[in-house]
């Protein structure tokens, strides 16, 4: 049984649905990737599936449980960790209570402590007492997955977390995708670029305009299948 | 050497001051909600704590103590079942909401306790004063000067020494954001709320030894609370002291010159500091 | 079928012409009604305009004030001050009382108009606490204490001689009639002028600037200008309010002119209850009020209490005030400000 699944999950802002019945499963220790163009609906599933957005009960499973109408708060208490697209730290706080926030709704013990955050992450320990908004994107970004890890999460969300960054830095942030996984958590990762997200998942599913597309393992998928799911077949 | 006093005299009164506006600078600093029945929920601290006294007989100082839990309570409850729901983008209905509930809470006081001004019972200690060379210094004023700067160390202790104090400063930053780390931004605003008027019933012990009450002095002291506030800078709590401070000198000041001047030397002095610092003295840095 | 765009409904115009005959009424009222019913009637209708001006303010610019008790202040003691000091009749000199409320309004909005939102309203609260405080000052107007309009200032009123042999009274009636004909005619120009003013251009951008700020700047709206003009249009008309009712009154001190419940907690009370944002709120709202008085002011601080009460449980149960539920289940717009367009193949559809 999956870890984590989404049946007919449907989304709307007042008159503008954007979620047209999605279905996603995410097993045990699986990571998968959401790829798909702006607008696709990506970013919508993730806040659904993290509470920003509540739905009907049964929409989303966690575990066994029916968390789709639960508050953010509740659903991250029970295990389900996310970073948050623009990676959104809190300007008040320096990045070491940055991180500390993490495990204000969950502590959990497992392998995420302030030390091992930073044996991931070492730039964070240098720039611990700086306040957050003041490091530079990719460090940002750092301190964002790294705030997600303290509560030793099950899944792991991650909203497209190589926006605005660049190719090196990037590579950077995607080499702690291992230890992540080698942690204990199921990840599900939003990417805009399709090599990346190939790259690092088991399973891919490619959204447009609200729906599922396309979906399977990275080496089942063709160019054309991707592209025709990316943009539509008709063009 | 009497002008001296006089400015002493004045900076122990802000100890007051700051006292009414550390409550309003929390709950604004965390919720950007300006409580319009602050001052009269300072007012209900006294009359809780004169109750507790006449029919206990505790001293008031236990009396207080007693009182803050109870206070605690109603602030997490008011938040909770009625102000958090005022809170939007729009800005109507928290002030409307809270001025009806200032004026509610009045007249739900005068029914109770009659326009009969009242005083807590002071003692040998606390109508005492330090004998300072040619200068006299009431023990109560710096009792209350005291509190004043304890209650404003220990809300900076809460804020940046726990953890507490960090889901405050998150909310406050980005409530969205703060529910994705477990925090439920209703309670936060809610314990807020409830400390806010633990704050009040210390302002409330001080206000109740040193002068007499009675139902109809609320907005008064929400105003020199605002004034505090807004001198000080928004959300900064040292600021608030200082702005207190600046109310009570202006006032003492004022009041050595021409008695009914008192009152309008504080006016005087907030708008002058609104005239040159539009944003306060310690504004902060992201608002 | 030609379209046209037209403000009016059907309804609008019924009430047009109701409001004609209710207007007939009202001005030939003193023939009728005894001396205490003008007496009532003149109170609700300085309420009114106190109502609608504050409603200008904060249901359509915004800005919400606990300090119009200073203009109403300022206003009646410029009444007394003419009167007393310069022996100007006091009927000219209401006019004075607009002057002197705008005066003092210009430093006030200068100052308030530093800060925002909730801080705007304490501001105006302190700035008002400042006015009456220098105003007890004033020793020959009697200082903290107060004092009355001289018995032959009042009793040789333009027009009340003419009253009196007209309708057949004694002098203080005739000034009661006098003082309600006046409230009157200032209540009707108050929302005649309202009206005028927010089906104007000038009203649409006011409308743009309560919704959004930045939208309507970016369409070239001067917000800045737009609360200027508000808030010395309310400031004038509260003031001459504020004339009128000391006039009736005919004794001043600075505690009762310049009452914060008085003069503003009882005016947001009366326009939250009616309705918020609209002309017919505060007129819904004033009657309720009335009635509430006549029905609790025995209670006394009771009377207060369910009007604080009442007011919460309105602000967060139907925001839109008695007056926008009605409107809501009826779709009755009296003072219709929003354009409709009507014609082509329908004609007259009542849009939501």
């Amino acid at each position: 049984m999956p870890l984590l699944t989404t049946r007919n999950l449907v989304a709307r802002y007042g008159d503008f649905q954007a979620l047209f019945g999605v279905d996603i499963d995410l097993g045990e220790a699986e990571t998968i990737a959401i790829i798909g163009a702006n607008g696709a609906g990506k970013t919508t599933l993730m806040r659904s599936i993290a509470g920003v957005l509540r739905n009907q009960a049964d929409a989303v499973r966690f575990d066994g449980a029916e968390i789709g109408a639960l508050p953010a708060d509740e659903i991250m208490a029970l295990g389900v960790a996310m970073v948050p697209e623009g990676r959104k730290l809190f300007p008040s706080l320096s990045v070491e209570e940055n991180l500390l926030i993490g495990t204000y709704g969950r502590k959990q013990s497992g392998h995420w402590t302030l030390e091992t955050v930073c044996d991931l992450f070492p730039i964070l320990r240098e720039r611990r007492h700086n306040p957050g908004t003041a490091l530079s994107g990719g460090q940002q970004q750092m301190v964002a997955i790294g705030r997600a890890l303290m509560s030793n999460p099950r899944v792991l969300l991650c909203d497209e977390i190589s926006l605005g960054l660049a190719p090196v830095v990037i590579k950077d942030i995607y080499k702690a995708v291992p230890a992540i996984k080698a942690a204990g958590a199921s990840i599900i990762v939003v990417e805009q670029d399709i090599a990346q997200a190939l790259a690092v998942a088991d399973r891919v599913y490619c959204m447009m305009e609200g729906r599922v597309t396309l979906s399977g393992t990275p080496d089942s998928l063709s160019r054309e299948a991707i592209h025709n799911a990316y943009f539509g077949a008709h063009q | 050497m009497i002008w001296v006093d006089t400015i002493l005299q004045g900076i122990l009164l802000g100890g007051l001051y700051a006292l009414f506006a550390a409550g309003l600078s929390l709950v604004f600093g965390i919720m950007r909600l300006v409580n319009l029945a602050h001052g009269d929920l300072i007012v209900m601290g006294a009359y809780l704590i004169l109750l507790l006294v006449t029919l206990l007989g505790l001293s008031p100082f236990l009396a207080a103590l007693i009182a803050m839990p109870v206070m605690f309570l109603l602030g997490w409850a008011l938040q909770k079942f009625l102000l958090n729901r005022t809170l939007g983008d729009d800005i109507l209905p928290p002030l409307l909401v809270t001025f009806g509930l200032s004026i509610a809470l009045q007249n739900a006081l005068l029914e109770t306790f009659s326009a009969d001004s009242q005083r807590l019972p002071t003692d040998a200690l606390t109508t005492a004063s330090l004998q300072m060379g040619p200068i006299s210094l009431g023990v109560m004023p710096l009792l209350t000067f005291a509190s004043a700067v304890a209650v404003i160390l220990g809300l900076n202790q809460l804020f940046y020494r726990t953890e507490l104090g960090r889901a405050f400063r998150a909310t406050s930053d980005d409530p969205v954001t703060a529910g994705l780390m477990g925090i439920k931004p209703a309670n936060i605003f809610a314990t807020a709320t409830g400390i806010a008027l633990v704050i009040v019933t210390i302002a409330a012990l001080y206000l109740g030894l040193r002068a007499n009450f009675d139902p109809n002095i609320g907005p008064a002291r929400l105003i020199y609370a605002f004034e505090a506030v807004i001198i000080g800078g928004l959300g900064s709590l040292w600021g608030t002291l200082a702005g207190g401070i600046i109310i009570g000198v202006a006032q003492t000041l004022g009041a050595a010159i021409n008695p009914e001047w008192q009152i309008l030397s504080g006016h005087i002095a907030f708008l002058l500091v609104l005239l040159v610092r539009p944003r306060g003295l310690f504004p902060r840095a992201h608002d | 079928m030609a379209y046209s765009v037209s403000t009016q409904t059907p309804a609008s115009r019924i009430a047009a012409i109701a409001g004609a005959v209710l207007i007939l009424v009202l001005i030939a009222l003193p023939f009728i009604a005894g001396r205490s019913t003008i007496r009532d009637m003149f109170f609700i209708l300085t309420m009114l305009v106190l109502a609608q001006f504050w409603n200008l303010l904060a249901g359509y610019g915004g800005l919400v004030s606990i300090g119009q008790q200073a203009f109403v202040g300022a206003g009646a003691y410029a009444l007394f001050g003419t009167v007393i000091l310069w022996g100007v009749d006091p009927v000219p000199a209401i006019l004075f009382c607009g002057i002197a409320a705008l005066v003092i309004a210009v430093p006030t909005a200068f100052f308030a108009f530093r800060l925002n939102g909730a801080y705007f309203a304490i501001g105006t609260w302190v700035i008002a606490e400042v006015v009456r405080l220098l105003v007890s000052q004033w020793k020959t107007l009697g200082g903290g204490t107060g004092t009355s309009l001289p018995r032959d200032a009042t009793g040789d009123m333009w027009f009340v001689g003419a009253i009196e042999t007209a309708l057949g009274v004694r002098t203080a009636a005739a000034r009661d009639i006098l003082a309600y004909w006046l409230a009157l005619a200032l209540a009707l120009a108050t929302i005649g002028g309202i009206y005028w003013l927010l089906r104007t251009r000038r009203g649409l951008a006011l409308a743009a600037v309560r919704d959004n700020v930045e939208a309507a700047k970016s369409v070239g709206v001067d917000a800045g200008r737009m609360k200027w003009i508000v808030f010395l249009t309310s400031a004038f008309g509260t003031g001459l309010a504020g004339g009128l009712i000391y006039l009736q009154k005919a004794r001043i001190s600075p505690d009762a002119a310049f009452s914060v419940t008085d003069w503003t907690a009882y005016v947001i009370f009366i326009v939250v209850i009616g309705g918020i944002g609209t002309i017919e709120g505060p007129i819904v709202g004033v009657l309720v009020f009335f009635a509430l008085q006549s029905l609790l002011a025995d209670f006394g601080s009771w009377y207060l209490m369910t009007l604080g009460v009442l007011a919460i449980i309105i602000m967060l149960v139907a925001p839109r005030g008695l007056w926008g539920l009605l409107s809501a289940r009826t779709g009755l717009h009296l003072f219709p400000i929003r354009r409709r367009l009507s014609g082509g193949t329908t004609e007259q559809r009542e849009t939501p």
